[in-house]
């Protein structure tokens, strides 16, 4: 007994799955998920390709490549748990439903969870990164093996939320995992710790994101290009990137002293020992408040590329949409109570804080405007990504009045805690971050794969993600005002019963467009050749990022750009001197590959399955692992790979062969296969 | 090149000559810098913790029982001076002393805060054995999380300075040692200045945090 | 090399630096060692001379100054405190309203 607890810790026959069928179906999909991936490559033979030009790489388009799948496998995985609650309050009118409460609990949990810290963030990140260094004529961000590192701590938090699939049950206190009921006396088994440990893990790895897009931002950006000739997107990556930086700590404070409760019995949060649990509340909020503008800004930033480019206009009001951003990014420092108003504290704090909430619509409402008014008199086309910014304004004007709603203190009493909430955060967050991340993947994708993705599919999914979402949550409005309180498993009053069905029939429409999204990727594999845009610029794009090829060379240019005015790409393209060739090449030195990412990955995936499973030997192990490869890293001595000028120059004329001899289209061809990504400049 | 044009981010300068090295310092001090303070907004976040939560006894005993009014001040001392003694490492390694003189200043500092680390242990095992673990109250929770943070920096720290003592040795720390491959060596050694610099703030701005505590925490909980 | 300030200028820095640290440290803990003052007032001497401690080693170790080249990563310190002011400073008030509303021995 006492040598299996060394070895094993917590770890028994129990942690298998076969509680209920829906949990050994999910842990099955897992497991044969992995096998699949595990044999396929092996068929394939590539794993070596997958180890040299992947998981070492620390090119900042392919880690953000590697993020966003991250993001779409989790969000496969989220949105399947949102359809199955949404299925089971359908059914559980008057009766039990086919889900028990605890699993039902595990379920809101997982789900809020992973759409949060594991689809939306690297989302936002996996883009940034992809977009940003070639937005601001950078070669690289400036630390490349960071970020490496950071994508493997955001991937072994992820891998931890998979395993907890498989091995014991996961956390039942929510996305914010409030205490009391999260410490030991009423969640004694292992799903917060897993919780926790997965959270900590993501959460450094954000701070270091932040940090090195901070730091890129202001010191890697090119000649000329001065802090108000940046595109709007790389504003809201800086900002994004601030607010990371100084908002992630509050989490790790408040789930680092929640684990010393667990682990080391402290009195932080707990009922008895002088403990608060207004604490944590405090500290969560601290974090959680900025969090939302976190993901919420680079949406921002995706939409004012979009509205721009496909109106074929500058951005109507750069410079208050600046200060917009900016405003709101300090603002989300001071409005953090709105989570709890109903936590206890005197009338006069918590109409500051409303007042403080309603301010922030000001700025948000200035850039809605600021969009709309870019359009104006543009040449507007309907490709996909700017009916996703349709949607997007339109919808988010709504979810941001209902926030207003919620901002007075008055209202917040009455629906706390109902499903209203529900539907105003899913509100915000589906037209805001998710449909902007969409945007965002059919407006890069062909920069960085060489192909468009199939317009025919990306309707449909757009128009199935939209009338899938407004089923889905505009009857909770309804049922919060109702009444229903949020993460109810089952209920007996009969005039939430069609209100329920509703919404789930809106979740098998997101279901749809989830499937939709998927057979629009395969299509466009299939006919890439058809859809190739190798010369780089399919949308008459108006930024740095499209003034090179798709997909960019792994130096992303091959010589630094010049910047003279916003829109930097499209001042080029109208004063017809788009692609000037450089008058001489030069060597060029790039980061070469390196393991420490995914040591450190592994090392933070066995830490915190050892942690969460008192596994003490493992946990020591990992965290061994993690020192020694940083010390290990550092006696490193080649660094850097210099790419001969000779090779730049041959790759970078054989690029301008190419742009020689494809057509420039119309805008009107924009969509057909005739659009090999030159574009006609416009004429003005 | 003019001091004032090598001079450009805060600590200090090594008066890197090329330019493409300068800027390489500029932006991993400024990363460095970003760290720093979203670690201080962490200290600072355990500070308010360890405010709101310093009368929450819960019938246990108090500071007055369980601080050592001697030993917060042999600390301070300890701390105290190896931010000076690791200000000399850096001086000695920017003035090219021998490098018997560098590793030497690095060495004293890193037995003044091994020491520090042995009284905090003290400090800890004797707070546990007058009945004031970190189980007992809300109060010794946030005590042991504040100071523990503290502590945990200082550790790393100190093996951080291990790892730059064996860097400094292997590879030297002056520019232009061996004229045979120059370069790459140039390199080499600019990497470890540049990692002393950032290790110079890190041991610095751990000494700042412990103003924060041996004044709040310590003095506070003591004064009468 | 010549405009380069020399090893005893900045030596100095750091001595001048160290000296008035212990001094600083030195008056809090005599303070609390001997409780010369009333408590108020000792806390009060113990808040500023540990302000006033923080900015020495800003200034004397870690070599932060208004001159211009430095300007980026003192505004940098400057939002930061301006964070932290916020986020303490929000938590603090909060807490004094729950405090004073929900326990019946405050009142
Ligand atoms: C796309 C389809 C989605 C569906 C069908 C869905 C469905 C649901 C449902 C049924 C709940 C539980 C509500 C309750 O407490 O009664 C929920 C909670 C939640 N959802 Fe979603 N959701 C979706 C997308 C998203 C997205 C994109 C995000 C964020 C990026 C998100 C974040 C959350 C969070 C944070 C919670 C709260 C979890 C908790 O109670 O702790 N959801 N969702
Ligand atoms: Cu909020």
């Amino acid at each position: 007994m006492s040598l299996w607890h060394a070895l094993f810790g917590k770890l028994g026959y129990d942690a298998l799955p076969f509680y209920s069928a829906i949990a050994t179906g999910a842990a099955s999909m897992v497991v044969i998920g992995a096998l699949v991936t595990v044999a396929g490559l092996t068929w394939f033979g590539a794993w070596g390709t997958l180890w040299r030009e992947w998981l070492t790489s620390v090119d900042h388009k392919r880690i953000g490549i590697m993020y966003v799948v991250i993001a779409l496998v989790m969000l496969s995985r989220a949105l399947i748990e949102g359809c199955l609650m949404r299925a089971q309050q359908a059914v559980a009118y008057d009766q039990k439903g086919f889900l028990t409460p605890d699993h039902f609990s595990q379920l809101f949990s997982t789900h809020g969870t992973i759409m949060i810290f594991f689809m939306a963030m690297p989302f936002l990140i996996g883009v940034i990164n992809f977009v940003m260094p070639l937005q601001i004529g950078a070669r690289d961000v400036s630390f490349p093996v960071l970020n490496s590192v950071s994508l493997a701590l955001t991937a072994a938090g992820a891998a931890l939320l998979m395993v907890s699939l498989c091995l014991g049950k996961f956390s039942t206190g929510g996305w914010s995992g409030y205490p009391p009921y999260t410490e030991i006396a009423y969640s004694p088994g292992v799903g917060v710790d897993y919780w926790i440990w997965a959270l900590s893990l993501s959460s450094i790895g954000t701070t270091m994101t932040g940090l090195n897009f901070a730091v890129t931002i202001y010191k890697k950006r090119a000649p000329g290009l001065t802090l108000m000739r940046m595109p709007l997107f790389v504003w809201a990556a800086l900002c994004t990137a601030i607010l990371m930086v100084f908002a992630m700590p509050p989490l790790t404070v408040a789930t680092s002293l929640l684990a010393l409760d667990r682990y080391a019995g402290a009195h932080f949060f707990t009922n008895g020992g002088g403990g608060n649990m207004m604490n944590y509340v405090n500290l969560f909020w601290l974090f959680g408040h900025p969090e939302v503008y976190i993901l919420i800004l680079p949406a921002f930033g995706v939409f004012s590329e979009v509205f721009s480019t496909f109106s074929a206009k500058a951005l109507y009001g750069y410079t208050s949409l600046v200060i917009a951003v900016m405003a709101i990014a300090v603002l989300s420092f001071t409005v953090w109570l709105h989570h709890f108003f109903t936590m206890g504290q005197g009338a006069d704090v918590n109409s500051a804080f409303g007042i403080a909430t309603m301010l922030i619509g000001i700025p948000t409402g200035v850039k809605i405007y600021d969009w709309i008014a870019t359009m104006y008199r543009g040449r507007v086309r309907f490709s996909v990504p700017l009916l996703y910014a349709l949607a997007f304004l339109i919808l988010f004007a709504v979810g941001g009045l209902s926030g207003i709603l919620l901002a007075n203190p008055g209202v917040d009493y009455q629906v706390h805690n109902t499903v209203f909430l529900v539907a105003h955060f899913h509100n915000v967050i589906i037209p805001g971050v998710l449909f902007g991340m969409l945007a965002a993947y059919h407006y890069w994708f062909p920069k960085a794969f060489g192909f468009r993705l199939d317009e025919r599919w990306g309707r449909i999914s757009c128009a199935l993600w939209t009338a899938g979402f407004l089923l889905a949550f505009m009857p909770l409005y309804v049922l919060g005002a109702m009444g229903l309180p949020r993460r109810t498993v089952s209920y007996t009053e009969a005039a939430y019963h069609p209100w329920t069905l509703i919404a789930a029939g809106g979740a098998a429409l997101l279901f749809a467009a989830l499937a939709s999204l998927i057979i629009q990727l395969v299509v466009s594999i299939r006919h890439r050749a058809a859809l190739a845009v190798p010369a780089g610029d399919p949308w008459d794009g108006r930024n740095l990022e499209w003034s090179v090829a798709a997909p960019p060379p792994e130096y992303n240019f091959a010589t630094l750009p010049h910047v003279d005015g916003i829109d930097a790409f499209a001042r080029r393209k109208s004063a017809h001197d788009a692609y000037p060739a450089p008058p001489a090449y030069e060597d060029i030195e790039i980061p070469r590959p390196s393991a420490l990412g995914p040591a450190i990955g592994i090392a933070g995936v066995a830490a915190g399955f050892g942690l969460t499973w008192h596994i003490w030997w493992m946990a020591g192990l990992g965290l061994l692992l993690a020192i020694g490869a940083v010390i290990a890293r550092s006696f490193v001595r080649e660094t850097i790979e210099v790419i001969d000028a000779a090779t730049v120059a041959a790759e970078d004329r054989a690029w301008r062969a190419l742009l020689a001899s494809e057509p420039a289209v119309d805008r009107d061809a924009e969509c057909a296969s005739a659009n090999r990504g030159l574009a006609l400049p416009e004429a003005v | 090149m003019t001091a004032s044009a090598t001079r450009r981010h805060p600590g200090l300068n090594l008066d890197h000559g090329d330019e493409a090295a300068q800027l390489q310092t500029e932006e991993l001090m400024f990363g460095f810098w970003i760290f720093l303070m979203s670690d201080l907004v962490l200290f600072a976040l355990l500070f308010a913790t360890f405010g709101t939560l310093r009368h929450a006894l819960a019938g246990g005993p108090g500071p007055q029982t369980l601080f050592e009014l001697g030993s917060a001040a042999k600390e301070t001392a300890l701390l105290l001076a190896s931010s000076f003694t690791f200000g000399l490492a850096t001086l000695s390694m920017k003035h090219e002393h021998a490098t018997g003189a560098v590793l030497g200043w690095m060495g004293l500092t890193l037995l003044l805060g091994a020491g520090f680390l042995g009284l905090e242990v003290h400090d800890f095992v004797s707070m546990t054995d007058k009945g004031g673990g970190i189980d007992r109250s809300a109060f010794t929770a946030a005590t042991f999380a504040l100071v523990g943070t503290h502590g945990l920096h200082v550790t790393f720290g100190s093996l951080w300075i291990v790892v730059m003592m064996i860097q400094v040795g292997l590879i030297g720390h002056r520019r232009d040692d061996s004229p045979t491959h120059a370069a790459g060596r140039r390199k080499l050694v600019d990497r470890v200045h540049n990692r002393m610099l950032r290790l110079a703030l890190f041991w610095h701005f751990l000494d700042i945090v412990w103003i924060g505590i041996f004044s709040f925490v310590y003095l506070g909980g003591l004064a009468r | 090399m010549s405009k380069a300030p020399g090893y005893r200028d900045e030596l100095r820095s750091y001595v001048v630096g160290i000296v008035l640290a212990v001094l600083l440290s030195g008056v809090s803990f005599a303070l609390v060692a001997w409780h010369p003052a009333s408590l108020r007032t000792t806390l009060w001497v113990i808040s500023v001379a540990a302000a006033l401690q923080a900015l020495v080693h800003f200034r004397c170790f870690l070599h932060i100054d208004l001159s211009r080249q430095k300007r980026d990563d003192l505004s940098l310190i400057v939002f930061s405190v301006l964070v932290i002011l916020l986020m303490v400073g929000g938590s603090f008030w909060i807490y004094d309203s729950q405090m004073s509303l929900m326990q019946p021995s405050a009142a």
